[in-house]
């Protein structure tokens, strides 16, 4: 059985607001990823370093942490509107990751704005791995 | 006649949000105004700018004030929706700016005439797209004088 789960997460998501807990996610994206590259696992290192990494893409969003702060579980802040943003981690706030649609569209708009480009499966599983850490 | 043109000024004066202690987000805000718009910014009352304003903020969103904002088309439809029926339709309530800033109205530089530029500038504020920098009610549509609370001051406490 080879069936992409991702979209059947969000055709799921779009007919009856299906939710998925963070590790269904992330699993999901590691089968995505695997198809690609063979015995992918997701690793929380390496979402770390993701995380931290310095895109320079925009000057005013040059990383994650430029609104989400160095740590996805702490209370972070638009670096342009400096509106308050809710931790990343579900450990703090629970209901993170779990609605496909909505973590796809934030993945698609943020990816774009800070990487200049949309993340690959396999960034996404690090990073969810990274995220929810400890939890 | 006189008379009239009395009711005539307190009618005009009453649509104006001269002082807007209240700016609550308009009953009919469709749940999309606070998950795509309300996540980056405090869900603006539809009323601080006006119809054309709205409409140039909308036309293009893939240039959202340095960000690519982009909706898909049924999204940006209900949220367009939503701003003009409730948008200003006083002049003085219309950008000066391109793009369109609702801090660049007459009447918002007029309520904001006594705030010092370090205010505006300080980091806990950022910007002024950051209502709740000072207005510590604003996220509840709430913009008394006495909720308000200047950066500087609260340096000083």
């Amino acid at each position: 059985m080879n069936v992409p789960l991702l979209p059947m997460l969000l055709l799921a998501g779009a007919a009856t607001a299906w939710s998925a807990t963070p590790r269904e996610l992330a699993q999901s994206y590691t089968a995505e990823a695997s198809r690609l590259i063979p015995g992918f696992q997701g690793s929380a290192q390496r979402g770390a370093e993701f995380y931290a990494r310095r895109f320079a893409v925009s000057s005013h969003l040059p990383a994650c942490s430029a609104c989400h702060t160095d740590s996805p579980a702490r209370i972070g802040r638009h670096a342009v509107t400096g509106k308050t943003i809710q931790p990343l981690s579900p450990s703090a706030v629970a209901t993170r990751f779990s609605d496909p649609a909505k973590v796809e569209k934030w993945f698609r708009r943020n990816c774009t704005e800070v990487l200049g480009r949309e993340c690959s499966a396999a960034e996404k599983a690090d990073f969810i791995a990274f995220a929810t850490e400890g939890t | 006649m006189k008379t009239l043109s009395w009711f005539a000024t307190l009618g005009l004066a009453m649509a104006l949000p001269a002082h807007a202690d209240r700016l609550p987000l308009p009953a009919d805000a469709p749940p999309s105004y606070q998950a795509e718009c309300g996540t980056c910014h405090l869900p603006y009352p539809p009323a601080l700018l006006t119809a054309t304003d709205w409409k140039r903020v909308m036309g293009a969103l893939d240039r959202h004030y340095g960000d690519n904002a982009t909706l898909d088309e049924p999204t940006r439809r209900e949220i367009a929706a939503f701003l003009l029926r409730h948008a200003a339709t006083h002049n003085s309530m219309a950008a000066n700016s391109n793009p369109p800033r609702l801090t660049s109205s007459e009447w918002f530089r007029r309520e904001h005439r006594r705030v010092p530029e370090s205010s505006w500038k300080d980091p806990d504020v950022k910007s002024s797209a950051n209502c709740g920098g000072c207005h510590t009610k604003a996220e509840a549509g709430s913009f008394r004088e006495s909720e308000i609370v200047l950066p500087t001051s609260r340096r000083r406490l």
